[in-house]
């Protein structure tokens, strides 16, 4: 097994026949998708017997850890080869359900499948203190589902499923961010429900109206029938409550306002997994919908999509730093980041190219590994510290020195520096805008100037870590093994390495991005 | 050791040396010094051993990992990178010995932290001077700003914090907002950002284009502290004194114009910039930044701040002498990158030399210091007349390839420009040089000096007198360096 590609002379990379290479090994390879999925979620029940301290602990990150095995598997599978395809039942695909793992969604199972087992690998200690102990095996068993939820999506070939997936994702979250201690979780969930059942309920509508209109919730099958009914109203409208379904579980500017709050009072690890992958997941459903489904829809489907989202991406990227430079909350200036994140990722989508969509979903993957990055450490801050709030990690560099390197590496990433996964993106994103004309140069300068607000926000965090008080200087480095966590901190170095990895040898998610983009353009290899 | 061997080695010497100089920071100070001088040492012998291939004309070259399609983290050796790692490497030797004394001296706290980031600052400025592409010239441009950055914050009080601040924002945003679109333009239109001889954009580029793009680098590479981007260049000098002399004078601020000088010649290519309008600009942009710096620089009663503003100017000596794009300023440009060096870095050892011994930073408190620390101020003096460009010192040289190239573009402005900035330099000089000898130290304000002292400690006083040495020395002896710069001239 490789895992890399190696760079042929027409500069393009090529993987070895993953399948060829693993079938002999793997009998179980054509079940892989159904597996991604079976495996969580029957994991979930079981977890919830495990009484005993720690061991749903244990059982759930062994779960997860065999999914993320699993994406490992699939994603060589499928890079720079045709995707897998399960028919649940030997059903064949228009009626029966199918599952499918191209390179888009195998690129997405990765991150949402490394976020959860890395996150549950570190967050033993930071989860134990948050919860008391007899609600553990629920809150895990929660987890799991979500991680359900989440893959579920990315392999669903089908929308009904999709959507049935993404309410079993949605519950189990909104217990992963009210599960915790913080009180104020709770109403900040409430909102995070209202607004996710909104979402959740334009998309079923939405739905409803192209099932009533081609008779098919498949996929590809739907994106074949459409064109029939192209440009009646029934569709378009279908168009409508799809995208801005969608969007409010994506968090796209303005209908972000859940996820601030969401993410700053769940638990740390929670928060971590959370947004390293959930409003990725409604992300990738939208640009599936969009691109593949929804293009023949109407005559001019990608001038609109264009014309509404890219207005709110750039609104999107230039609020949400704009906000994270004031806020003074740690968890609520990431947060913020996020929402200028995810408009990076909509920016390069609505540019409706294969440059753009190959930097946004490249974008998708290395800003999960930055943003995970960073509320990982966020966690291991907080087992010292009283909050998040910046003022209470004053100085906290001097009493954890390698944590903190390890969110100064994440940050750099999430600014863009070379030699960072977030440099690559960046350097797609300009790329791809360079080429659409004169409103790329304006859009290269959003991209710039907000990579400046990057830099404020994450070296207001650095000052304040290293040069204001609170830890004092009585705290000498050893220290820093008992404070944080040991399997904590190797998680953080886990992603902060990762971090640097994917920015000099991003050979395989590059890939994955590429042909993604090519597969949602329509001309795929 | 083969060239790509030694290249390699050159670029992880410095890194892995940091991590040993950490752990030997728990062993004990003495055994943390001892490794930074071998390290610096080992490095200086490394890059040094490179020296004769490159003379002899070969161009040693090795490819890491190619990170995108197309785009390489790749390393060359040609004659500037040469001679700005050999310039970087002997003097991180000398400075690590002005440190020891420096820092002990000062009783400076996290002497660790401080000699670690000092090598990893070396480790980037050997990366930019062997970078065989844009991309790769940006890696480390990057890592130098912030491997520098806690250097500059390294007191953590108020006032470096905000200095520090200065330093990072302008440095990093100039190089995000112009520096990368310039690279990333760069590769879209030519299809390569590699450094070749005779540029990538010829035939690619043309037009207005061209003096955009210039424009970009050369504000984009903020290091090189073309005036309106310079403020980060006096906000550094909050640091310790051998971070202003080694990375201020030396490593960081010639990594930029080393950087514009490389731009010019192997991506734009002389031959395709000389019919532009953007070098003329450039030239204008320099000789406003040498008088409007020097004119500064009178006004500073600080003596490290004077020094910064005269670092500003006589960056862009190397800047404006590159502009005229004529083979004898080339020449000027190469060498001047070095002469200065070791001018400049004599004057901030004797700044702070001076601080040091006598807890003193502005000049009118300097008066009849000559007679208590006179092998500080001989030094001073030396360097002082380098970088005016008198004779029998380094200065001179280059400033006479540069007069020559002037003659050669035929450019009036550049002629009036260095003439002016001579008289300019001796008028900011020249008072201090008066005061520190012949003034008496009780003329002032009647009372006796608050503290008797004499010369710094002896690794500082040693270290100044070396660096005074070199800026005699390269007088005579700037044979080698010419023969290398004189490579360059492949290129016009």
């Amino acid at each position: 097994m490789r895992s890399k590609g190696r760079i042929s002379h027409d500069g393009k990379i090529r993987f070895a026949r993953g399948e060829a290479l693993l079938a002999p090994h793997l009998p179980h390879l054509p079940h892989l998708p159904m597996l991604q999925v079976l495996v969580p979620l029957l994991m979930a029940p079981f977890v919830l017997l495990l009484h005993p301290r720690g061991l749903a602990w244990a059982a759930a990150t062994a779960a997860s850890l065999m999914a993320f095995a699993i994406a490992v598997v699939l994603a060589l599978t499928v890079v720079g080869d045709a995707p897998l395809t399960y028919q649940v039942g030997r059903w064949p695909a228009p009626y029966g359900i199918e599952l499918r793992v191209d390179d888009f969604s195998a690129l997405l199972l990765l991150v949402i499948t490394g976020a959860s087992s890395v996150t549950l690998l570190g967050g033993w200690q930071s989860l134990a203190r948050a919860l008391p102990s007899a609600r553990q095996p629920y809150y895990f068993s929660a987890w799991l589902l979500a991680l359900t939820g989440f893959v579920g999506i990315a392999v669903s070939a089908d929308a009904f499923n999709i959507f049935v997936f993404m309410e079993v994702s949605s519950l189990a979250s909104y217990v992963l961010i009210a599960g915790g201690p913080d009180r104020r979780a709770l109403s900040a969930v409430f909102k995070y429900l209202i607004m996710g059942t909104v979402g959740a309920t334009f998309y079923l509508v939405g739905i409803g109206l192209v099932y009533m209109m081609t008779g098919t919730l498949n996929l590809a099958d739907m994106a074949v029938r459409i064109s029939d009914v192209a440009d009646t109203r029934p569709v378009l409208l279908a168009a409508g409550f799809i995208t801005v379904g969608l969007a409010l579980k994506a968090a796209i500017f303005p209908l972000h306002i859940w996820l601030p709050n969401a993410y700053a009072y769940a638990p740390h690890i929670a928060t971590a997994f959370l947004a390293a992958c959930a409003t990725k997941v409604a992300l990738y459903v939208l640009l599936r919908f969009d691109f593949v489904v929804l293009q023949h829809s109407a005559s001019e489907h990608a001038v609109q999509f264009a014309g509404y989202l890219m207005p709110l991406a750039v609104l999107g990227i230039l609020v949400g730093s704009g906000v994270a430079i004031f806020e003074r909350d740690l968890k609520r200036l990431l947060a913020f980041s996020s929402v200028a994140q995810i408009g990076y990722m909509l920016l390069g989508a609505s540019l409706v190219t294969i440059a753009g969509l190959n930097a946004a979903i490249l974008h998708m993957f290395n800003h999960a590994l930055a943003k995970g990055g960073l509320f990982l450490v966020v966690a291991a801050f907080c087992t010292v510290a009283a909050s998040s709030q910046l003022e209470q990690i004053g100085g906290i560099a001097r009493k954890m020195p390698w944590t903190f390197a390890a969110f100064v590496v994440c940050g750099l990433s999430l600014i863009g520096v070379p030699g960072t996964a977030g440099f690559l993106s960046k350097w797609y994103l300009v790329t791809a805008a360079l080429d659409y004309g004169a409103l790329g140069i304006a859009l290269v300068g959003v991209i710039l100037v907000s990579s400046l607000m990057a830099v404020v926000y994450i070296w207001r965090v650095v000052e304040s870590a290293c040069f204001a008080g609170e830890f004092g200087d009585d705290a000498d480095s050893d220290s820093e093994t008992a404070a944080v966590p040991p399997l904590l901190f190797i998680a953080v170095w886990i992603v902060a390495l990762a971090n640097l990895y994917f920015g000099l040898a991003s050979a395989l998610p590059i890939e994955l991005a590429a042909s993604a983009a090519n597969l949602l353009m329509g001309n795929a290899p | 050791m083969s060239a790509e061997l030694a290249i390699l080695a050159s670029l992880a010497l410095p890194l892995a040396g940091a991590v040993l100089i950490a752990f030997a920071g728990r062993i004990g100070v003495n055994v943390r010094e001892a490794a930074t001088m071998l390290i610096a040492g080992a490095l200086a012998l490394i890059v040094w051993s490179l020296v004769p291939a490159v003379a002899a004309g070969e161009r040693p070259q090795v490819s890491v990992a190619e990170v995108l399609p197309g785009i390489e983290l790749a390393f060359a050796v040609e004659p500037l990178g040469m001679l700005f790692a050999a310039l970087a490497s002997m003097l991180w030797i000398v400075n690590s010995l002005y440190s020891i004394g420096y820092m002990r001296g000062n009783e400076e706290a996290n002497q660790t932290r401080f000699y670690a980031l000092f090598a990893v600052s070396l480790g980037a400025t050997v990366g930019v001077a062997f970078a065989a592409n844009l991309f790769t010239l940006f890696l480390f441009y990057e890592v130098l700003t912030l491997s520098t950055y806690p250097l500059v914050a390294h007191k953590g009080d108020r006032q470096s914090v905000a200095s520090a601040r200065v330093y990072l924002v302008v440095l990093l945003s100039t190089s995000i907002v112009l520096f990368l679109p310039a690279i990333i333009w760069t590769y879209l239109v030519a299809g390569s950002g590699d450094f070749t001889l005779g540029g990538v954009l010829a035939g690619k580029l043309e037009g207005a284009g061209v003096g955009v793009l210039l424009l970009l680098f050369v504000f984009g590479i903020g290091k090189a502290a073309v005036m309106p981007v310079h403020p980060w260049l006096p906000a550094a000098m909050v640091a310790p004194t051998p971070v202003s002399a080694l990375l201020h004078a030396v490593a960081v601020v010639k990594a930029g114009v080393f950087a514009i000088t490389k731009v010019i010649i192997y991506i734009f290519g002389v031959e395709h910039l000389a019919g532009a309008f953007g070098a003329d600009l450039l030239v204008f942009i320099a000789a406003f930044t040498i008088i409007a710096a020097s004119i500064v620089a009178l006004r500073q009663t600080n003596l490290k701040r004077l020094l910064a503003y005269s670092t500003v100017a006589q960056l862009s000596y190397v800047v404006m002498a590159i502009a005229l794009l004529t083979p004898l300023a080339g020449i000027g440009a190469a060498v001047h990158i070095v002469a200065h060096a070791f001018g400049k870095i004599t004057l901030f050892f004797a700044a702070g030399a001076i601080y040091t011994a006598a807890h003193k930073t502005e000049i009118t408190e300097l008066r009849g210091i000559g007679r208590r620390m006179p092998v500080t101020m001989m030094a001073f003096t030396i360097g002082a007349l380098s970088m005016i460009g008198v004779p029998p010192t380094g200065g001179f040289v280059s400033k006479w390839y540069i007069l020559a190239g002037a003659y050669q573009a035929d450019s009036m402005l550049a002629l009036v420009t260095i003439l002016a900035s001579t008289v300019l330099n001796a008028a900011y000089l020249l008072p201090i040089i008066y005061l520190a000898w012949f003034a008496r130290e009780d003329e002032g304000d009647g009372t006796p000096p608050a503290r008797v002292h004499g010369e710094a400690p002896w690794p500082a006083v040693l270290a100044l007198g070396l660096t005074a040495a070199l800026t005699v020395g390269f007088f005579v002896f700037h044979g080698a360096a010419l023969d290398i710069a004189r490579q360059l001239l492949a290129g016009f």
